[in-house]
């Protein structure tokens, strides 16, 4: 389970959160949804310590995120980011087994590159992608390298930050049912940031609102289209007119 | 009501003094996190190799050029300086003490600094504006020991190669145009070289090699892991690791030729 109590963060005048609260039961898939700017990005940056709180505390199965063995804590992890954030100068192999070839469980490297293809096969790419670099692969291909790599070490714990942003409609909804089937599949717990309703409604088994640096509503995902939540609505419908200002 | 604008005039002097002082502290910490860093593992040994060929191997043609030229020129230079009191005659001696101590490590620093400097700054400030040193650290990689630690201390061991190999390049270069041009006997130009040189003129450019090698991969560090977003960012990021690295290499080659030379 992970929970966030009160957590505050502002970057010089802009306060980007402001007392979050959020639990996310073990197993489940979490989706954020927000409007761009709002800190999505700075929660999930928060959670993973890339970004520390100014205020507030972050557990993981009651544990602070900030105490503790770092590197155990972080092997829990898995992200796949909003761009793949893929090692330019690594095969696709090498991005993907990144994990397995370093650190006290290190695989040889034969065995790496075997899990890694495995992992590409498992998101839809031959076998002959693994010894391209990341500059060679389109942006749907990247993202799938990127899922490949969020997957490799099997981690308990996987954060999608914005997964369809800047793909076709149609690859979106691959990655959308690859995310679903591979969290279904491996029992993990999702944390996904997006603005995206399609990738909402494929991945979410809850969905919370983030707006004006607090938890606006949180529910099943099913009941996302009947609350009467105002700023909810003017989201999921993307309404101009409605709480939430729209810069036009 | 005076003091209002004396406030303000030494509030203008005073914050880039202030500036100044923070960023150096910044580099001395990231410099020391570096070094903390050197002899504790894991020890990134592929990224070592490949950074000892992108700074070192393939800096060596702009290196030899330069020091060809500079060679060639300090000859002609020192050849018309010397006939104003008949001691021309010191052209090859000067040529190699000049190579040596000041000429080779400090042009071949210089020429590193805007090949190398610039193009690690690029490269991981790209890398942090497309996210790909938060992924490292959500891989459980240490950043600094992954990307940083290698590229210094493949500076570090690479500088001296190429300033030695500089010096080589620049005394022959003084050597062909003595002989090509200036009529000297190519024998009698070796000897006199090779006589007056003594070993400390070549070890003290090889220090000042390592000390250069040291600054130039860290100032391309520093400024590319605190660039900031955006094409502009890192643009900026590249332009401040080269002239801060270039800056930096004039002044540690003054204190290092005071330190060496004037006891």
């Amino acid at each position: 389970m992970i929970e966030l109590l009160d957590v505050h963060k502002r970057f010089g005048e802009n306060r980007v959160l402001q007392g979050v609260n959020l639990s996310i039961a073990s197993g489940t898939s979490m989706v954020i949804i927000g409007g761009s700017g709002t800190g999505k990005s700075v929660l999930l940056k928060c959670i993973l310590g890339l970004v520390r709180p100014d205020q507030g505390t972050i557990t993981l199965d009651g544990q602070d995120v900030t105490k503790g063995d770092r590197d155990a804590f972080l092997a829990r992890f898995g992200m796949l980011f909003q761009g793949g954030a893929l090692f330019d100068s690594l095969h696709v192999w090498e991005n993907v087994a990144f994990r397995l070839l370093r650190g006290p469980k290190a695989l040889a490297k034969p065995q790496a590159r075997e899990v890694a293809i495995e992992k590409l096969r498992r998101v839809g790419l031959k076998p002959e992608v693994a010894d391209l670099f990341p500059a060679e692969l389109s942006g749907g291909m990247q993202k799938r390298v990127g899922l490949a790599r969020a997957i490799a070490a099997e981690p308990e714990i996987i954060f999608f930050d914005e997964p369809t942003t800047g793909l076709d409609p149609i690859m979106a909804g691959v990655i959308n049912e690859l995310i679903r089937e591979i969290v279904v599949e491996m029992g993990a717990t999702a944390m996904t940031i997006t603005h995206d309703m399609s990738s909402v409604r494929a991945i979410a088994d809850t969905v919370a609102m983030l707006h004006g640096g607090v938890i606006r509503w949180t529910g099943p995902v099913g009941e996302m289209d009947a609350t009467p939540d105002p700023y909810v609505q003017q989201f999921i419908h993307g309404r101009a007119d409605g709480p939430i200002e729209s810069v036009r | 009501m005076r003091s209002a604008p004396v406030a303000k005039a030494l509030g203008a002097l005073g914050r880039p003094v202030l500036q100044a002082i923070a960023a150096l502290g910044r580099v001395a910490l990231f410099a020391a996190a570096i070094l903390g860093h050197i002899l504790r593992p894991p020890f990134y040994l592929r990224e070592l190799g490949t950074s000892l060929l992108q700074i070192g191997w393939y800096s060596l043609p702009v290196v030899g050029l330069t020091a060809i030229f500079t060679g060639g020129a300090l000859a002609l230079q020192i050849y018309a300086g010397g006939s104003r009191f008949n001691a021309e005659s010191v052209v090859p001696s000067i040529v190699a003490i000049g190579m040596t101590r000041e000429l080779g490590p400090v042009l071949g620093g210089l020429m590193v600094a805007a090949r190398v400097a610039s193009s690690i700054a690029a490269e991981i400030g790209t890398m942090k504006v497309t996210e790909q040193i938060d992924a490292l650290v959500t891989l459980s990689t240490n950043p600094l020991k992954y990307l940083a630690v290698p590229r210094v201390v493949a500076a570090t061991l690479s500088m001296p190669v190429l300033v030695a190999t500089g010096d080589a390049i620049g005394i022959m270069g003084g050597w062909l145009v003595g002989i090509t041009r200036l009529d000297f006997n190519s024998a009698a130009y070796l000897k006199n070289t090779v006589d007056f040189l003594e070993a400390w003129d070549v070890g003290s450019g090889l220090v000042k090699g390592a000390v250069f090698g040291f600054i130039v991969a860290l100032m391309g560090c520093y400024h590319g892991m605190n660039s900031a977003r955006g094409a502009q960012g890192v643009g900026a990021a590249t332009k401040a690791a080269v002239v801060s690295a270039s800056v930096l290499i004039l002044a540690a080659n003054y204190v290092l030729t005071e330190v060496f030379f004037t006891s």
